[in-house]
Order: structure tokens, then C-alpha cells, then sequence
């Protein structure tokens, strides 16, 4: 070394190439080319990671706490309502009053006083009519006092509560969202309450999501073992025809395997009338496998099933005849060597599995939304409703927020209970 | 193998294989292994070596025949209930298990008490001298370390038998060497009966008290490692064991215990009748190449060609010289590098010879030719 390089005759020295520059500085310069050229190639990926994955989940986070309406269009109800006491028990002045008719006659004009009343109409209902009927009536009223005058055209204006609600969500962000989906809500005093026990919905749904979900991931496990067991085992020739019967519904449409087995388990469908045509069920006695949880376990199951045994199949596959063999001829049954030596061999691919198939399911919707009726409906069916048919997105996105961290929390318990690096995947 | 005595603690009698019921994997196996004895099955790649020690071990059934087992026939019982040690040639250590849990496995298979397992699993590990070893993964230990756990865990519920397929496979050649006598020790001091299957002649001749070499389903010779590689029967065995020059001829006369044999190109020689058949048949005769002599003085030799030197390998102790005789191009022969030996050159021609005794006449075949 030192015969080459002039100024290494120190051990000490930094060394050098033969050109006098620091070998780590040459280094680092050759490395970063490599690493730029990297870098370009998943630039592409990088980039539409970003704008379909990453910002439209930070979008929906947002929303789910977003809360500029009231405060954006009656702005002047909220400023004047700034020194109102909520507990006062009084109502607020005249001057709160003339703030709200100015700024419902000017949200009349710009159109926009039916967003304010729709954003306070997810809180108590009848505040859409409230605001929509006062609007249609205020444009008459030219002076005061409007107090008198708001509370004669509907009553309630002359209710605390109504104030209450207008101050409580005026700020820029709102937890409303998120109490309503854990079926609380806030009382007049600003305190979280439970909802009335008739509006209680999502944390039943969500223990029902659950629930669903670790029934598909039990009966997944139960039925993939044994396949995967003889995709790992059989000879190759039949073991790649098996291997295409599994793959087959996933080069079929979701839709169309939800809608066959619609066909399959409709009262009049293949297996009831199989059923019938045996005679173990009456033909008045058909059954209901269908619209109902029965339906969603069913067909979930046979849609998620792939996913299990895959990553089964993979771990399987790497482990040698000999393991057993050898096990047998330690002295051990061919059921005990099953349980002490190759089953938990394959812990890795069920656990890669379990929270595949189980994450998927938590978040499943058309399935669910097809074959499950009322009684076999996901959260996820309850945020589509949200979004596309009471454009509540505030509450649909708390609701998906709950599930991601749901999903991330799961995902924890499985990296400290198995650790991540352990999972195999296909 | 002609013993029919009761002693035999293993007896094949007449066992045959087939996986596809059209060919014979294994073709009337005999074979008898008294108590005690270290045999090993050498022979390539589907000679049908590992498919008798899987019959044996009760992975595989005989297709037609019957095992014993200590005078037990054995075909209907369970590999479980065997009774047997085995060693597999990429260990099979249980990954998900420690050391120690792994050799405790077959004790806590037999329900023997807590204590018990300890002391004979502390034995065990102290016998292959990984006593520190016991709470680590198998993954956690070298190549060796792993070979030795295997080892100590087929020995440690204490069978009579041991059945090792391959297991020094996967270590580099120095390693080999060093398991090669530390298993032959384990065998020498414990009394066990060990059959042992490899590919490797050198592993088998080291260890094994007798070798039965195996070949397209049938054992060609059994036999203690000298008298395989000093007196071959076949010229299978003789190509396999050891370094080997064939030399192809015709059979003129066959006298007491010797033949003439007509060499392709001409010459005759005088060899040893070992499995020759009658006159004018086909003969592969097999000289090993360490008992030629170049250069013999006068008639010291019955036998002496011309060859010439096509190659010289200088290998430190000896003079490895390819050359052309009788037709031959790939005829080896071994030069000691003593004092004084002959000077060589490559492309002259040198006389070779050698006695009658060292040159085997047998059965004719086409294949291999010599290493």
C-alpha cells in the first residue's frame, strides 16, 4: 500500500488513491452515481406512491377534522358569539341575533348557507330545516330587534341549545367527527356523552367487522393448511394443476365470483335445490345461506382463501421430508412430529397469512355489500354509505381513519408477538 | 455374505424396491450385519444405496422381501417403533428448537423424567464436545458444530442401531476428514452397529469394517476395504475404488488361476482369472496404476508393453504419467518419486510392466474408462 501512495507512510493517515484524493471522498463520489441512477429508476413509482397512496390518505385525515364551515360562512355569528357564556343559561344578546340575519342573507345570496346547515344537521337533526326555512324568511327583515324576530319565525332560535351547537363548532378543527364514530357526542354542557342507545351503531359494526374477520381468517386457516400441505407435498405435475385451481379466482373478476355464488346459495340457487333434491331440507324448509352473515362468511372466505394458502404454501415448501423423518425415527408418532416439528415450521407463512387475509377482510366492501344483507354488512359498506349517500366524508373519514389505525395496531401486536421479519409472503 | 448364522443383528433377505412397479430400484437385496459392525453402502447416484437404508429406517416399504431387525421381521412395524438412530444428510435439525431441546426430543417422545433428560442430553452434547452449545439454534452453529448435534441426537435414546445417510455431504474437505474419525471413534467406544451410505470411496474406506458397493440396484461386492480395493470382483468395484487403468481383450486360454488375454492392439498378456468365462469371451481387465513398473529389467516382469508419455503431473511425492498403451490413451501410471527414479520426457516412449497377480481379468464392459 504504502509503496504506491505518496504521504501514507503514518498508520494514522487517511489513505489516499494514487491521485492524491481521500480514498473515502473517491469512494462516496462513486458510490452516489450508482445510488442517483437508483434513485431515478423509482422516481416514477415514488411519485404516483405519493399522489395515489400517500396524499389521499393525509387528505382523508384532514377531513376527519376539518372544520371550517360554520366559522367560514356565518363568520359573524361566531365572532359575536365569542363572548357568550355556554353555561350562562341565558340566551346570547341582540347582537349575536343581527350578526346570524346578516349572515344568512348574505349566505342566501352566495348560496352557501345550506353547506352551514348541513355540517350542524349531522350534530342534531332538524338543523338543515332550521337554517333553510329561517334563510327563505329572513330576507323580510330589515331592523330589529332581531331576537324577537328570529325565535317568532321558528322557535328554535330561542332554544340554548341551538347556540350552543353553532359555538361548539365553530373553531377550525372538530373531535365530532370522531365521537360520532365511537357513538358518542357532546352534550350542551361540552361533555362527551354516550349517544341515546338507538343511534348506538359504529362500535357494533366495528366489533361485527371484527368479528367477521377473524372467523374468515379461522376458516382460512382451517381450509388452506391442507391445501397448501398438498401444493408443498404432491408431485409437481399435480401439484402445478392444484396450483391453477388455487390461482383461478384470481384471474376472475371479485364481482363476478361475488354474483356466482349469489347464484349458488339464493333459496332457489344450486345448493338449496341440491339440498331439496336429496331431501335433506324440505322444499317449504329452504335455507338462508345468503343475505345474511352466512352469505358474507361464505364467499369471503372462498375470495380470501388464496391469500392464505400462498404464503402457507411458500414457507411449506422449504421444509424438508427429512424434518419428519427424522422426528419419526426419534420415536415420535406421525401425529406428534406433525404438531412438535412441522407445524411450527409453517408459524411464519400462518402468521404471514392470518394478517393478510385479515386485514384484507377488515376493509372488505363489495362482498359484504352484495351477499351480506343487513346482518352481514362491514364498516367499510357503512363508509361507502357516508361518502356516497349522506356526503357525511367527515364522519366516513373518521370511520376510515379508526380502521387504518386499527389495521396498524394489529399490525404492531403481530411484529412483537412474531416479528415482521419472520413472515413470509409468496 | 454367505453366513446364515442367527448372529446377523440386520438381515435383507431377498428385498427388492420399485417406486413405478416397472423397474427394480432395488433387486434381491441379501445382505446380513452382525452386531457391532460398521458397513457401509457406497455406490452412485441411484445405485439404490439410500433406498435400502430408507427400507431399513421404515420410510420407504419393501416391494417384495422381508428386513430383520434383531431376528425381528420389521416390514409391518412403524419407524417410530424401530428403534433407530439416524443421521440425515442435511442434519434435519429442528430449526424452531434449541440444541439441548432437539436432543431432548426423542426422550421427551419416550416420557422419561426431567431430570433424566438432562443428565443423558448433558452426556451427549459433552460426548461431541459442544457442552456450551446446548441453548443455541442449530442455525447459530458451523457446518460441523450442526453434523455433531445430529449425530449426538441419534445417539442419545441409545439404539443398537445407527443409520447415517450421507451426513458429512455438506462439509468442506477438512472437516470431512476430522468427523470421518471422530464418527469412527463414537462407533469403536459406544459398540453400536452403524450402516453408512455415501458416494465418497475415501470416506468409506476409512471407517467402515466392511463395504458393500452398490450398483443399478445390486450390491457387486461386500467386503473389507483392502480386499475391495486389492482384490476387486468386477470391474465395476475395480473402477469405482480407487485409480484404475483398463485394459479391453480377448480371452485365448484359461489355465490355473491365470489367463492369456489377446489385448485389442495385438499384444498378449498374462492376467489373474477372476471372472473371466470361457475362450474367445470378452475380459476388462484392471491394473492399478501405483503397481506398474516402467522400464523392467529384462524378464523380471511377464508382462511388458510399450507406451508413450503423453502427459507428466508433477504431484509433489509421485510422478503422475498419462500415456498411450495398447491403444489406450488414458492408461495412468503412479511414479514414486524416490531417489534415482527414471527420467521422463514428455512424447517418448518407455517400456511399462507388471506381474500377472496385479492384473485382473474381469467381467467385460463397455463403460468408464479408468478414475
Amino acid at each position: 500500500m504504502a509503496a504506491g501512495t505518496a504521504g501514507t507512510n503514518t498508520e494514522n493517515a487517511p489513505l489516499m488513491t494514487a491521485d492524491g484524493v481521500p480514498l473515502k471522498q473517491s469512494l462516496q463520489r462513486a458510490l452516489r452515481q450508482k445510488r442517483r441512477g437508483a434513485f431515478l429508476l423509482t422516481l416514477p413509482l415514488l411519485v404516483f406512491i405519493f399522489i395515489f397512496f400517500v396524499a389521499p390518505i393525509a387528505d382523508m385525515m384532514f377531513r376527519s377534522i376539518e372544520n371550517e364551515v360554520v366559522g367560514k360562512y356565518i363568520p359573524r355569528t361566531v365572532a359575536a358569539l365569542k363572548d357568550w357564556d355556554a353555561t350562562s343559561g341565558e340566551l346570547p344578546d341582540e347582537k349575536v341575533f343581527a350578526a346570524l340575519v346578516e349572515d344568512i342573507k348574505i349566505g342566501r345570496k352566495d348560496r352557501t348557507i345550506g353547506k352551514v346547515a348541513r355540517r350542524l344537521n349531522y350534530e342534531i337533526a332538524g338543523m338543515s330545516s332550521l337554517f333553510r326555512s329561517t334563510a327563505r324568511r329572513v330576507a323580510r327583515l330589515d331592523e330589529g330587534p332581531y331576537k324577537e324576530a328570529l325565535i317568532a319565525i321558528r322557535p328554535q332560535w330561542g332554544e340554548l341549545e341551538t347556540w350552543q351547537l353553532i359555538q361548539r363548532e365553530s373553531g377550525k378543527y372538530t373531535a365530532s367527527y370522531y365521537l360520532a364514530a365511537v357513538d358518542a357526542r357532546f352534550d350542551n354542557a361540552g361533555n362527551i356523552v354516550a349517544q341515546p342507545e338507538e343511534r348506538q351503531i359504529y362500535t357494533f359494526l366495528f366489533g361485527r367487522t371484527m368479528a367477521m374477520s377473524l372467523s374468515i381468517t379461522l376458516l382460512c386457516i382451517l381450509l388452506g393448511f391442507p391445501i397448501a400441505y398438498l401444493l408443498a407435498t404432491l408431485p409437481l405435475r399435480y401439484a402445478a394443476l392444484l396450483m391453477i385451481l388455487v390461482l383461478l379466482p384470481f384471474w376472475t373478476s371479485l364481482l363476478v365470483r361475488t354474483t356466482a355464488w349469489i347464484a349458488m346459495l339464493q333459496q332457489q340457487g344450486v345448493i338449496n335445490d341440491l339440498l331439496v333434491l336429496v331431501g335433506i331440507i324440505s322444499d317449504e324448509g329452504r335455507l338462508q345461506l345468503i343475505h345474511n352473515k352466512t352469505g358474507t362468511l361464505i364467499a369471503m372466505t372462498h375470495i380470501l382463501l388464496p391469500f392464505m394458502i400462498l404464503p402457507l404454501y411458500s414457507v411449506m415448501k422449504t421444509i424438508p421430508p427429512s424434518y419428519m423423518r427424522a422426528a419419526r425415527s426419534l420415536g415420535a408418532t406421525q401425529a406428534r412430529a406433525f404438531i412438535k416439528v412441522y407445524l411450527p415450521q409453517t408459524l411464519s407463512g400462518m402468521g404471514a397469512g392470518t394478517i393478510l387475509v385479515f386485514i384484507l377482510s377488515i376493509g372488505f366492501y363489495i362482498t359484504p355489500a352484495l351477499v351480506g344483507g343487513t346482518s352481514g354488512t362491514f364498516i367499510s359498506n357503512y363508509i361507502a354509505d357516508h361518502v356516497s349517500t349522506t356526503l357525511n366524508w367527515g364522519l366516513a373519514a373518521a370511520l376510515g381513519v379508526m380502521l387504518l389505525a386499527l389495521v396498524l395496531a394489529l399490525y404492531l401486536i403481530y411484529d412483537k408477538a412474531v416479528g415482521i421479519d419472520n413472515m413470509k409472503l409468496g | 455374505m454367505g453366513q446364515n448364522g442367527s448372529e446377523a443383528f440386520v438381515r435383507f433377505e431377498g428385498v427388492q424396491k420399485s417406486y413405478d412397479g416397472e423397474t427394480l430400484v432395488v433387486k434381491d437385496l441379501n445382505l446380513d450385519i452382525p452386531k457391532g459392525e460398521f458397513v457401509t453402502m457406497l455406490g452412485p447416484s441411484g445405485s439404490g444405496k439410500t433406498t435400502c437404508l430408507m427400507m431399513l429406517a421404515g420410510f420407504e416399504p419393501a416391494t417384495h422381501g422381508e428386513i430383520y431387525l434383531d431376528g425381528q421381521p420389521i416390514n409391518n412395524v412403524p419407524p417410530h417403533k424401530r428403534e433407530i438412530g439416524m443421521v440425515f444428510q442435511n442434519y434435519a435439525l429442528f430449526p424452531h428448537m434449541t440444541v439441548a431441546e432437539n436432543l431432548a426430543f426423542p426422550l421427551q417422545v419416550r416420557r422419561m423424567s426431567k431430570a433424566d433428560i438432562e443428565t443423558k442430553v448433558k452426556r451427549a452434547l459433552d460426548m461431541v464436545e459442544l457442552g456450551a452449545f446446548g441453548g443455541r439454534r442449530p442455525a447459530q452453529l458451523s457446518g460441523g458444530q450442526q453434523q455433531r448435534v445430529a449425530v449426538a441426537r441419534a445417539l442419545v435414546f441409545e439404539p443398537d442401531l445407527i443409520l447415517m445417510d450421507e451426513p458429512l455431504g455438506a462439509l468442506d474437505k477438512q472437516l470431512r476428514e476430522q468427523m470421518q474419525y471422530e464418527i469412527k471413534h463414537i462407533h469403536e467406544s459406544l459398540e453400536v452397529t452403524v450402516v453408512y451410505v455415501t458416494h465418497d470411496q475415501a470416506e468409506a474406506l476409512t471407517m467402515s469394517n466392511r463395504i458393500a458397493v452398490f450398483n443399478d440396484g445390486i450390491i457387486q461386492q461386500i467386503s473389507s476395504p483392502d480386499t475391495l480395493y486389492e482384490a476387486p470382483e468386477t470391474s465395476f468395484v475395480a473402477h469405482f475404488i480407487g485409480e484404475n487403468n483398463k485394459l479391453d481383450g480377448t480371452i485365448q486360454s484359461v489355465g490355473k488361476g491365470t489367463c492369456k488375454v489377446r489385448l485389442d492392439t495385438g499384444e498378449t498378456v498374462t492376467a489373474k482369472a477372476v471372472n473371466v468365462k470361457e475362450k474367445g469371451s470378452r475380459t476388462s481387465m484392471s491394473l492399478r496404476p501405483e503397481r506398474i513398473v516402467i522400464n523392467p529389467k529384462g524378464k523380471s516382469v511377464p508382462n511388458i508393453l510399450k507406451g508413450k508419455i503423453q502427459e507428466l503431473i508433477y504431484l509433489g511425492d509421485h510422478i503422475r504419467t498419462r500415456m498411450t498403451v495398447a491403444g489406450h490413451d488414458d492408461f495412468i501410471v503412479k511414479i514414486p518419486n524416490t531417489f534415482g527414479h527414471e527420467p521422463l520426457a514428455e512424447g517418448s516412449t518407455v517400456n511399462v510392466g507388471w506381474e500377472s497377480e496385479d492384473c485382473r481379468a474381469l467381467d467385460f464392459t463397455e463403460a468408464h474408462g479408468p478414475g
